[in-house]
């Protein structure tokens, strides 16, 4: 028997059991990390694959912001005045880029509850697949969608009036900061969706931590007009952090006024907690998913 | 022997799921794991794949410790569970060439060996539909190919029939003979004597996290003791003077349950005998009774005969429902 503890050698199975040597042989470090991105790359697919065909999924990551946008720009966007060139449509569509970050998350709960409930993982872990590959095909792919959803969305911005005005590269800055925005915020959903393991449950409630993060944030309205005892959490919780720089990055400096923020204290602290957020999650939910 | 257990333990909580299991199973034959409810055996099954550490004992598979080796386990073992682990919205050939492409086997055999699958388990006109469209026996057939892409050389099928139609269940029996007599060790969990009868080559009978029997199927039956007349009673305050009427006729004294009323006469291989004289014996007591059956012995008489009670009495007392098909709850299996 100790000789399989020899870590890279081929080594006789089972003695008398005749079965193919081959098998038993340890892949090298190098094989192990090119077999952990195909796993992750295959998963990623198979996510998705069931993404794109199946129509209520569609419907929740990409027609429901677009929606918000709509109503937010015609029915109550006239009542709303802020001091930002172009107008409201101009404050608004950063910030229904970084709600839908956050509601885009909910997915990752619920697939990760549904494949735990329906034998998915148990079966994967069974496989020689790399172990990490799971979860990070998982995070790849609703990042993925997460990044054309917010695509599709600038697109219909721009129907409704919406202008860059802060360049090329704070336009990409802006849909990529999003798009990290969106990856942390499915790293917390990763740990719900492992840790409650029920659907049914994650359908009640894994969203409900979204709705005060996403609304008492700069993300509809401007601070400065919630009462004075909600101002200090709505002003220096992540959300509204990652929104005003996503809106500096969309209409230049010119806006640092009006949102009551610089662009580099803005970026610092965005990348500060959204990266911060993935270092505590990611191994949180890995946990969660090798104890599932 | 290609599984070997011994002295296996495991607890979730206060629940002991398994308390000191051993069992082995030679290369190329069938072990049937036999049991009720939260016996164990699904326990035992998620230890043996790896999924789960076990608290004492050792447990090997193919000669490699499953804690200390797992990843050797995973790249010679095949699992289907309970529950059908396919992605509802491929299809059954993007199932399995995915699943081909997670055991590492090249993008090109893991499309022939998804084919060859999907022919041999006749579900090649259903190739490219999403499984969402399949039935219930196209999805375990579906599952079990996705357990068979990486040619493992043993299989563990934990209820392979649970929750199928009777049809679609002697489909799957077939599909798993055809596969045992290439070769494959199978270790397969069922809550059905029937079922370990008519595919194991030994069965282990497990009940609270203990094996209580081992042996062929025939060995167990004969222990069971054949067929059983089964009968009710109208009245609780007739149960007395039935049993008393037909206690000599069977093989051993006859079983009458105060809760239920209902009385059992075990007949051995006598049993359309037996059954006319029980109703002569009850008809010349002037006891009335109701229901009245023959039947072959069930796991419950295998229960019965060997722990005394009932498979489903503990069930009962906890609240689940009877013996049909539960839905799994992680963790105390």
């Amino acid at each position: 028997m100790s000789a399989h503890e020899v870590l890279g050698a081929e080594v006789a199975l089972g003695e008398g059991a005749g079965l193919p040597s081959v098998a038993a042989r340890r892949p090298g470090p190098l094989t192990r990390a090119r077999w952990a991105v195909e796993d992750t790359l295959v998963i990623t697919k198979r996510n998705l694959l069931a993404w794109t065909r199946v129509p209520a999924y569609i419907f929740f990551t990409v027609v429901q912001p677009v929606m918000f946008t709509l109503l937010f720009r015609y029915v109550f966007g006239g009542a709303i005045h802020v001091p930002v060139p172009g107008g409201y449509v101009n404050y608004l569509v950063p910030g229904v880029i970084g709600q839908t970050a956050g509601f885009a998350s909910f997915s990752t709960a619920i697939g990760l509850a549904r494949e735990l409930q329906t034998g998915g993982v148990d079966r994967i872990k069974s496989m020689p697949t790399a172990r990490s590959a799971f979860l990070a095909g998982r995070l790849v792919a609703d990042t993925l969608r997460l990044f054309v959803t917010i695509v599709v969305m600038v697109g219909v911005g721009y129907g409704v009036g919406f202008r860059f005005s802060g360049g090329a590269a704070g336009a990409v800055g802006m849909v990529l900061l999003a798009t990290l925005l969106g990856l942390a915020v499915c790293t917390v959903s990763a740990l719900i969706g492992l840790a409650v393991k029920d659907e049914e449950s994650v359908q009640a409630f894994g969203l409900i931590w979204v709705f005060p993060l996403t609304f008492v944030s700069a993300a509809f309205v401007p601070i400065a007009s919630m009462p004075s005892w909600l101002q200090g959490f709505a002003r220096h919780q992540p959300f509204t952090v990652v929104i005003n720089a996503l809106r500096i990055l969309a209409l230049g400096n010119r806006v640092e006024v009006a949102v009551g923020q610089g662009l580099g204290s803005a970026l610092w602290q965005s990348f500060a907690w959204t990266i911060g957020v993935i270092a505590v999650f990611v191994p949180l939910a890995t946990r969660a998913y090798k104890r599932a | 022997m290609v599984i070997e257990v011994r002295g296996l333990r495991k607890s979730f909580g206060k629940v002991e799921a398994l308390r000191g299991v051993d069992f082995s199973v030679p290369e190329g034959k069938v072990l049937g794991l036999l049991g009720p409810n939260g016996a164990g055996k699904t326990t035992a099954v998620r230890i043996l794949t790896t999924l789960l550490p076990p608290d004492a004992g050792r447990a090997s598979v193919a000669g490699f410790d499953v804690a200390r080796h797992p990843a050797a386990v995973r790249r010679l073992i095949g699992l289907a569970g309970q529950a059908t682990a396919i992605a509802p919205h491929l299809t059954g050939f993007e199932n399995l060439e995915m699943a081909g492409r997670l055991y590492h086997l090249g993008k090109q055999a893991a499309r022939r060996r998804a084919e060859d699958l999907l022919a041999r388990f006749d579900l090649a006109d259903a190739a490219h539909r999403q499984a969402k469209t399949y039935s219930g026996g196209m999805l375990r057939r579906l599952d079990l190919a996705a357990s068979l892409i990486g040619l493992p050389v043993v299989l563990f099928l934990d209820e392979p029939t649970t929750g199928l139609d009777p049809r679609s269940r002697v489909g799957m029996w077939a599909v798993i003979r055809e596969l045992v007599a290439g070769g494959t060790t199978l270790l397969l969990t069922t809550q059905y004597l029937d079922e370990a009868d008519e595919l194991a080559d030994d069965i282990v009978v497990i009940d609270h996290g203990q094996v209580i029997a081992h042996g062929a199927p025939e060995q167990l039956k004969d222990q069971v003791g054949g067929d059983v007349v089964e009968f009710s009673v109208e009245e609780k305050a007739a149960l007395a003077p039935a049993l008393e009427a037909v206690s000599s006729l069977g093989e051993r004294p006859a079983f009458g349950d105060t809760e239920t009323g209902r009385v059992q006469v075990h007949a051995g291989g006598r049993g359309s005998q037996v059954l006319v004289e029980v109703v002569r014996s009850l008809d010349a007591a002037g006891v009335a009774v109701t229901a009245m059956a023959l039947r072959r012995p069930s796991l419950d008489d295998v229960f019965m005969s060997l722990t005394g009670h009932a498979a489903d009495q503990d069930n009962a007392s906890d609240g689940a429902a009877g013996n049909g098909p539960r839905k799994k709850s992680k963790g105390a299996i």
